[in-house]
């Protein structure tokens, strides 16, 4: 124990059952005071023996139980996965499958996105936005259902194919989505973003430097949040996303230190919008083909191993996965994005405030369900 | 008071009864009149929030209870929390606990004895209105310890030293900026501070002179620190401790608790009323209307009402502040700020 420290430490485990702790997260806190000596994350709550499940079942029964690890982008979760086995199969895919594929993943990861900024929101005391997120969430998942009849967990991306072709009229709908809920982001950086309180709650807090960050492995937008210029869909394009036109946004570090829980606040903003910019391309190259083309009758890959990345809402989702040339995978190994970032959390934590510990684990949008798997 | 005097005497009998019953009987009335008015007002402030926060949100907030826009809401709140089971943690300090509630409600009870709601419509004009006012609602801070301390929970802890410590720093600045306007009236009685301002807008204190203007806004940020409201609702920050000193809380004593949150918010709002906006006074200039249209009472409610709008807009617009940078508010700005303003004030009443 430190002794430099004048007052005793007081053990405040924050967790599994706390507001504002995502989930069944526990945080063991050592406070002095107000400020966090230590914050030790305890995670299992919800381990479900996702791998285990994979190896005793089907190819393509596993797609719902991928669903089910990132219920909030639960597109992006099935399609890593169903890309992990058609390259083990080696099955290509047409155009069509591919560019309503892409759709819908950015479409998941702007409805996820809208999440995360919604609830940091919420997590640093500002209601009104969490509940405006979810009303334009709400618009995204109403497309979802349509598509393929689930609003949450929608077994959508098949191996090989998508469970259904889109429905008559949804890419107008959806450009009218786009069109209505683009000017929406300025709205939400007025009421949020560009709040003195929020900027001064989160510009200087929680720094992941980039040397930190990527000696944890950690990824996505909380990795480009530290200013570092890496996306799985652009440095190691799958699905095509090479024919696109988007950015890869960085934190700028405006308010204070590269890395800050608002820099990978803002990444996230700027990545719905490119995710738009996405969705308008695909929505407009989007070409007709048959959905259930290339859907094999049994899936049973060859003997070998694959390994898959793809660039998840909460950073590079991979699928490791071997195959004994049966009908079930002999094993699936998840690299989870979440659970990187949170091994490094002792590191970035420290010294903050409770306050702080809260605007944190909020900045870097992780879902337990995936961590733990 | 001495309006139900006079009314108790239309009674017929009262004069029979003992004199010691004679004596309490005014004050108990009034009492039990201003206890259910309190009780309205804040079932009235919590359905009031409810329904803007969901407009603000595009929602619609409570629409069944009670057929029109959902206007029984509180009521029915109200009547389950009341029916509910009284939970006492093991743990927890048994006296204080149950004690806690009570001392946090009974002082912003209190407090509404000198809100001058219309020209004879006071409880108790005291010469030390203001004085009292400011006695009387830092006593809630004990209450909000005892909870804090008694739940034996580590989140109430915080929270009731959190709340502790905010109180205590934001009377500071909340006291000193009233300061301008007794200096000008030269007294402390409520009903004399708004006497001053009579003869419409123009005389409110909020536009007297630029020291007023300034304190009328410091004072309503600091009243919002006072009564826990966002941005500075550190004590009982969902996000980070739960519900802060009444986590442990449930069934009638959350509902003391909760009670006493929502008549603050009309207290200080009431205060800023009478203090920078008049009060009962009328609107418009006497020049143009001499005479005053809208009765006293209901001008005073408006006002505040506004106020209090005021108050639930900003909490569903803002985030919360950090304790460290509500202490740096309280010290380092409002502080300084208020001194000058009394200072400013005072050279001009002089000058």
């Amino acid at each position: 124990m430190n002794l430099d420290y004048s007052g005793d430490i007081m053990t405040l485990n924050m967790g599994p059952q706390h507001p504002s702790m995502h989930g069944v997260l526990r945080l063991e806190l050592k406070t002095d005071g107000e400020v966090v000596v230590e914050a030790i994350p305890h995670i299992g709550y919800l381990h479900r023996c996702f791998e285990k499940h994979a190896e005793n079942i089907e190819y393509p029964g596993v797609v719902p139980f991928t669903d089910r690890m990132d219920y909030v982008a639960a597109m992006n979760m099935e399609l890593g996965y169903v890309l992990a086995v058609e390259k083990l199969m080696g099955i290509q895919v047409n155009d069509r499958v591919r560019y309503i594929r892409i759709i819908m993943a950015e479409l998941n990861r702007i409805a996820s996105h809208l999440v995360a900024a919604g609830t940091y929101g919420l997590d640093l005391g500002s209601w009104t936005p969490f509940l405006h997120c979810f009303r334009d969430r709400e618009k995204i998942l109403d497309f979802f259902e349509e598509t393929c009849g689930a609003r949450l967990l929608y077994n959508y991306n098949w191996i090989g194919g998508l469970m259904f072709d889109l429905p008559e009229g949804l890419e107008r709908r959806i450009i009218e989505f786009l069109d209505y809920f683009e000017p929406l982001v300025e709205d939400l950086n007025r009421l949020l973003s560009y709040n003195y309180i929020f900027i001064k709650r989160t510009a200087s807090v929680g720094i992941i430097p980039p040397e930190v960050a990527v000696s944890y492995g950690i990824t996505g937008p909380n990795l480009r949040g530290s200013g570092i210029k890496f996306d799985v869909r652009r440095n190691e394009p799958y699905l095509g996303y090479e024919e696109f036109d988007f950015e890869v946004p960085v934190g700028k570090g405006e308010f204070g230190p590269v890395g800050s829980c608002y820099d990978r606040y803002m990444v996230r903003i700027w990545e719905v919008l490119q995710s738009c910019r996405i969705i308008r391309q695909a929505i407009a190259k989007l070409p007709p083909g048959d959905v259930h083309a290339t859907i094999p009758k049994r899936v049973k890959p060859p003997v070998g191993e694959v390994y898959m990345r793809t660039e998840c809402p909460r950073g590079e989702l991979g699928y490791y996965i071997v195959s004994d040339g049966t009908s079930k995978p002999y094993r699936v190994k998840v690299k989870s994005p979440c659970f990187t970032v949170m091994s490094g959390f002792r590191e970035y934590s420290r010294g903050a405030m409770i306050a702080d510990i809260v605007a944190i684990v909020g900045s870097v949008d992780i879902v337990l369900v995936e961590l733990d798997r | 008071m001495e309006s139900i005097r006079d009314l108790l005497e239309l009674i017929p009998y009262t004069t029979a009864l003992p004199v010691w019953v004679q004596a309490i009987l005014p004050p108990a009335v009034s009492a039990v009149i201003l206890f259910l008015f309190v009780a309205v007002l804040a079932m009235f402030a919590i359905w009031l929030e409810r329904k803007v926060a969901a407009h603000m949100q595009d929602r619609l907030g409570p629409m069944y209870v009670g057929g029109w826009h959902g206007w029984a809401q509180s009521i029915a709140d109200t009547i389950k929390l009341l029916l509910k089971e009284d939970i006492v943690p093991a743990a927890a300090d048994k006296a204080l606990f149950k004690a806690a509630p009570a001392i946090v409600f009974i002082p912003s009870f209190a407090a509404f004895v000198v809100l001058p709601f219309g020209i004879s419509s006071i409880v108790a004009d005291l010469n030390i209105g203001v004085l009292y006012l400011f006695a009387v609602a830092s006593l809630t801070v004990v209450g909000i310890l005892m909870a804090g301390w008694a739940s034996n929970n580590k989140y109430s802890l915080f929270g009731g030293m959190r709340s502790a410590a905010q109180i205590v720093s934001y009377e500071i600045p909340a006291a000193l900026s009233v300061m301008p306007v007794i200096i000008i009236v030269g007294s402390l009685s409520m009903q004399q501070i708004v006497r001053a301002q009579t003869g419409g807008i123009q005389n409110w204190f909020v536009f007297r002179n630029p020291f007023t203007f300034l304190a009328f806004f410091l004072y309503f940020i600091c009243s919002l620190a006072e009564v826990n409201r966002t941005p500075f609702d550190i004590p009982e920050a969902e996000s980070e401790l739960v519900a802060g000193y009444h986590t442990e809380y449930s069934g009638m004593r959350f509902a003391f608790f909760f009670l006493a949150e929502y008549s603050n918010m009309f207290l200080v709002a009431g205060i800023a009323t009478t203090l920078f906006l008049g009060g009962w006074s009328q609107v418009l200039p006497a020049q143009w209307v001499p005479k005053q249209l809208i009765p006293g009472p209901i001008l005073f409610f408006l006002k505040a009402l506004s106020l209090v709008f005021v108050q639930i807009w900003l909490r569903w617009t803002l985030p919360r502040l950090r304790v460290d940078q509500l202490m740096y508010l309280c010290w380092k700005v409002m502080l300084p700020l208020a001194l000058v303003l009394v200072l400013g004030a005072g050279l001009l009443a002089v000058w």
